[in-house]
């Protein structure tokens, strides 16, 4: 991957999960946007920062086989779609339990791991991922 | 404004082409199609090219004045643009083809779509063919397109009571057909054993669920109504046109097995075409992944949905009330990212005219085109016909 302003830059929400709400509608949006999908330009201004819990189930899961190099050394790993409990669905990885112990529906919760590495030397990339609760 | 015909088309092979360049397949692809169609190459005026890729695997962009050059006409000096939505480049550079001579801007155009995947290593291709997907949202955290379609899979046959056997009935219907198509990547059949026991890509999709990493380039050449009664030439007419874009994220949408630009561009398109589902001789759907074709052939309105297994369990083969895929499809004649969507055009080309060898669809009169980006954020329909 090697890319480290992008990395630096997401970090709030990559390391906290920091989202957005829409001050208007009050929708929670995970990752963070800009405007609002219902209040468009309404939302202008009113998006403001919002750290989600990291709570939340497995709307769907998959046991990866076949990985980018930057995954290699974790697969085969889960990906999943988690609903949030703020309301956002996201993808991200399940970790620490097999894969025949979870299934649609299992309550999850976020931890902070190391996600992926720039090579032998190069930059390591962390965020979240999820262990069921 | 001009109706638009398409008068001709060629390819390249499709499979590993180890031994040929991006620019080789792209250009003996068009020169094909020019030679078919009867024109000159200086008779075109314009050209569009679908590639999604080429700059990360290939390392070169702009592969449509490479095509212009290469194809000796660079001191023509006429118009030649890169269409870009990944996996959907190839019906969206053919859509843009179209308008430039439905406008009356263009009378001859040429349309390409080229996509060489085989150049790296295995998984070096894997995450530059997630840039299809939201990189920063679903690639960051390890999600492939192929994980992404099995997320749709998993809830799919959860929520409808789907078995494995037909997610692969599509990929086996599309191996039995391209064992007839001679430029196929894939020509021989399977059983339905092997593609249910096939290695584990991403649970519950194996190998045989997922379209392949494919080299391959077609072309073809759309003209003006003008030019086609000055000319007497005969060809296809094109009667519909719709393209449609939703949530980029699987994560992001309302539901993650309907894909809503499906759903909307087959609307648009039949209605432009004043058609309805029955009067549709043939189908060439975007199944990248098996369960994309369970999941379009609902979406473009031929089963309700949850039940096209139904469809697909009586039949969807070349003698069926609807053959899909008569091509080989994604799974068996190949998946060149944007040459995709010009693949499927050429084989309803071929089919119309009547020129589709062993695979003819008996008395093909109206087929549709369904050409997807990514996991479903885009889609690209269009409906052909002969009078």
């Amino acid at each position: 991957m090697g890319e480290l302003s992008r990395m630096w830059r997401e970090m709030p929400s990559r390391y906290r999960m920091q989202g957005k709400k829409c001050g208007n509608c009050n929708t929670v949006y995970f990752p963070p946007r800009d405007v609002c999908t219902t209040c468009h330009r309404d939302s202008i201004g009113k998006m403001k920062d919002m750290d989600m819990e990291g709570t939340g189930e497995i709307l769907s899961f998959t046991i990866v086989h076949e990985a980018p190099p930057a995954f290699l050394r974790q697969k085969p790993y889960i990906i999943a779609l988690i609903r949030l409990s703020e309301g956002p669905v996201i993808t991200g990885q399940i970790v620490d339990i097999m894969p025949e112990e979870i299934d649609i529906g299992t309550k999850v919760r976020s931890v902070f791991r190391r996600i992926s590495e720039d090579g032998k030397s190069g930059v390591i990339h962390y965020g979240y991922k999820f262990v069921p609760v | 404004m001009s109706d638009v015909y398409i008068i001709g088309g060629g390819e390249s092979k499709y499979g590993e082409l180890w031994e040929r360049s991006l620019r080789e397949i792209a250009v003996e692809a068009g020169l094909k199609a020019v030679e078919n169609a009867g024109v000159r190459t200086k008779d075109l005026s314009a050209i569009y090219m679908g590639n999604s890729l080429g700059g990360l695997i290939s390392k070169q962009e702009h592969l449509s004045a490479i095509m212009s050059d290469h194809a000796g006409i660079a001191t023509e000096y006429i118009p030649s643009i890169r269409v870009e939505a990944s996996t959907a480049s190839g019906a969206a550079a053919f859509r843009q083809a179209y308008l430039s001579i439905k406008s009356g801007e263009h009378e001859v155009v040429m349309v390409g779509g080229a996509e060489k995947m085989t150049e790296l290593y295995g998984t070096e291709i894997i995450d530059i063919t997630s840039s299809v997907v939201d990189r920063e949202w679903e690639a960051f955290a390890g999600a492939t397109p192929a994980a992404l379609a099995a997320l749709s899979a998993r809830i799919y046959m959860k929520d409808f009571h789907v078995g494995k056997e037909s997610l692969a009935s599509i990929s086996v219907n599309d191996h039995a057909n391209a064992a007839m198509n001679e430029n196929a990547h894939y020509r021989n059949k399977i059983t339905l054993d092997q593609a249910l026991n096939a290695t584990p890509i991403a649970e519950p999709l194996n190998l045989m669920d997922c379209a392949p990493m494919t080299d391959g380039a077609t072309s073809v050449i759309l003209a003006s109504e003008k030019y086609v009664k000055e000319h007497g030439v005969k060809g296809v007419k094109i009667l519909s046109s719709a393209i449609s874009q939703g949530p980029f994220a699987l994560h992001s949408r309302k539901s993650f097995y309907t894909v809503e630009p499906t759903v909307i561009s087959s609307r648009k398109a039949l209605e432009q075409a004043g058609l309805k589902h029955k009067d549709i001789s043939f189908v060439e759907l975007h199944d990248s992944y098996s369960i994309y074709g369970l999941m379009t052939l609902e979406d473009l309105g031929f089963a309700e949905k949850g039940k096209a297994n139904g469809m697909v369990e009586s039949g969807i083969g070349i003698g069926s009330a609807l053959p899909v895929n008569p091509s080989g499809g994604l799974k068996a004649k190949g998946f060149p990212y944007g040459a995709a969507g010009v693949s499927q055009i050429y084989e309803s080309y071929l089919q119309l005219m009547g020129k589709a060898g062993k695979r003819q669809v008996k008395d093909a009169t109206y087929g549709m085109t369904h050409n997807m980006a990514g996991s479903g954020t885009a889609s690209v329909v269009h409906i052909l016909g002969v009078e």
